[in-house]
């Protein structure tokens, strides 16, 4: 017959000696560590000014084209939104077409083919600002994908691969920025890859080139002398939902609260 | 025992063998943990290789200028200096192997999409010169009076 005490201590000793293998293993692991220490390559960062923008949405169709997604089909990997705010205090948002073609009359499109007149006179403040995938450090989307289809790079990038991907639509469901969509020629999730195929070539994205107001910028955190990562570590810029704890990493110049 | 206790076992056992067979045949052998980790890692690494693989189709200004300087020195020294030739031209790829495979713009909704007059307090909109498309010589193509490459001179032919 085994004591009580005896038991006590047995029980803890096997629980205790279990546990040590677990977390010995977790904190002297010294090829992680020695990763951890000194990162190299990039990480990809975005900055929008959106007192830059003025709403041509050349970049949306820049987008489309360099990134093969259907040019009529409503679906875009990054698009402008437009936001009026009225003097009665009503903020007015649309992005017709994502802003492919601008934004063609100074009405409001609040869907189903209705438009909203706004007088020039009512206007209080109105901006655009565009939207792409925030390549997001704790990344949602790619958490809740059952087979592994989506993923993040090294550098940042969270990518698809199309192979793999089984349509089951989680991680359009699980974006909080909305960014993901589903392709309509590869039915698969498709995304904004901050243009992988261009910026893994020392090129910038297409949607820069196309602008030609500078309102959007590509560069890299993990080098302090990157213009871009010296204006998002010593300037004012703020990000989308950041209460969502997602980490986003396209950061934005000239905020207001209207933005969603 | 009697057999009929383990033959559901050796049912079971044939299952787990099942899956496993078609594990190895069905998953690439390169999927695995990358370097983000359990959580955002997992995925197949010759992938990455296929999205950097995506054809370039934007060739930029820079690819324009080795044979039209002359354009490109034009533009850039202008008011519309910062606007890109593949913007208006369409993206580059085929040019020049196939010359149809540029496909200009010359709508004019292409010029509105920057000179259709916002008054947008806020925003850099405000502060390029606009029209309103209907009542300023509408039905005329921009080109006919204004010179894109410098807005500066007139006409299409300068």
């Amino acid at each position: 017959m085994i004591s009580r005490r005896s038991f006590c201590k047995k029980s803890l000793l096997i629980a205790g000696g279990l546990a040590i293998p677990f977390s010995a293993l977790e904190l002297f692991d010294p090829k992680r560590l020695l990763a951890e220490k000194d990162q190299k390559g990039a990480r990809w960062v975005f900055l929008v000014d959106t007192e830059k923008c003025v709403g041509c949405g050349f970049c949306v169709q820049g987008c489309k084209i360099e990134n093969e997604i259907p040019y009529d089909a409503n679906v875009t990997r990054t698009w402008v939104e437009r936001y009026v705010v009225t003097k009665d205090g009503k903020t007015h948002i649309d992005s017709p077409k994502g802003a492919r073609d601008g934004f063609k009359t100074t009405e409001i499109d609040i869907g189903e083919g209705k438009f909203e007149p706004i007088r020039d006179d009512d206007i209080e403040k109105a901006f655009f600002v565009p939207k792409l995938c925030n390549q997001c450090d704790n990344p949602p989307c790619v958490q809740v994908c059952p087979v592994g289809a989506t993923y993040q790079t090294a550098d940042g990038v969270v990518l698809v691969d199309r192979q793999w991907c089984i349509g089951c639509g989680y991680c359009i469901m699980g974006c909080p920025y909305g960014v993901r969509f589903f392709h309509p020629v590869h039915h698969v999730a498709e995304k904004c890859n901050f243009c992988y195929h261009r910026i893994t070539k020392g090129m910038q994205t297409a949607c820069i080139d196309a602008c030609a107001f500078g309102a959007r910028r590509i560069g890299n955190l993990r080098d302090p002398e990157d213009p871009v990562t010296k204006i998002i570590m010593t300037e004012r810029v703020n990000v989308l939902k950041e209460e969502y704890g997602t980490k986003p990493q396209v950061f934005y110049v000239g905020f207001s609260k209207e933005v969603k | 025992m009697k057999s009929h206790v383990w033959r559901p076992l050796f049912v079971v056992l044939a299952i787990v063998a099942l899956v496993f067979a078609a594990r190895k045949v069905l998953v690439p052998s390169d999927f695995g943990v990358g370097e983000r980790g359990y959580m955002y890692g997992w995925h197949r690494p010759s992938n990455e290789q296929q999205w950097k693989d995506v054809k370039v189709k934007y060739r930029t200004a820079q690819h324009c200028k080795e044979c039209h300087k002359d354009k490109y020195d034009e533009i850039k020294s202008s008011p519309h200096g910062n606007i890109n030739c593949e913007n208006c031209h369409g993206p580059g790829l085929g040019h020049p192997e196939d010359p149809k495979a540029l496909d200009i713009d010359r709508s004019r909704e292409l010029c509105t999409r920057c000179h259709l007059k916002l008054k947008y307090h806020g925003s850099g909109r405000e502060k390029i010169r606009g029209i309103d498309p209907a009542r300023h010589n509408p039905g005329l193509e921009c080109v006919t009076c204004h010179w894109p490459h410098d807005p500066r001179k007139e006409g299409h032919n300068k």
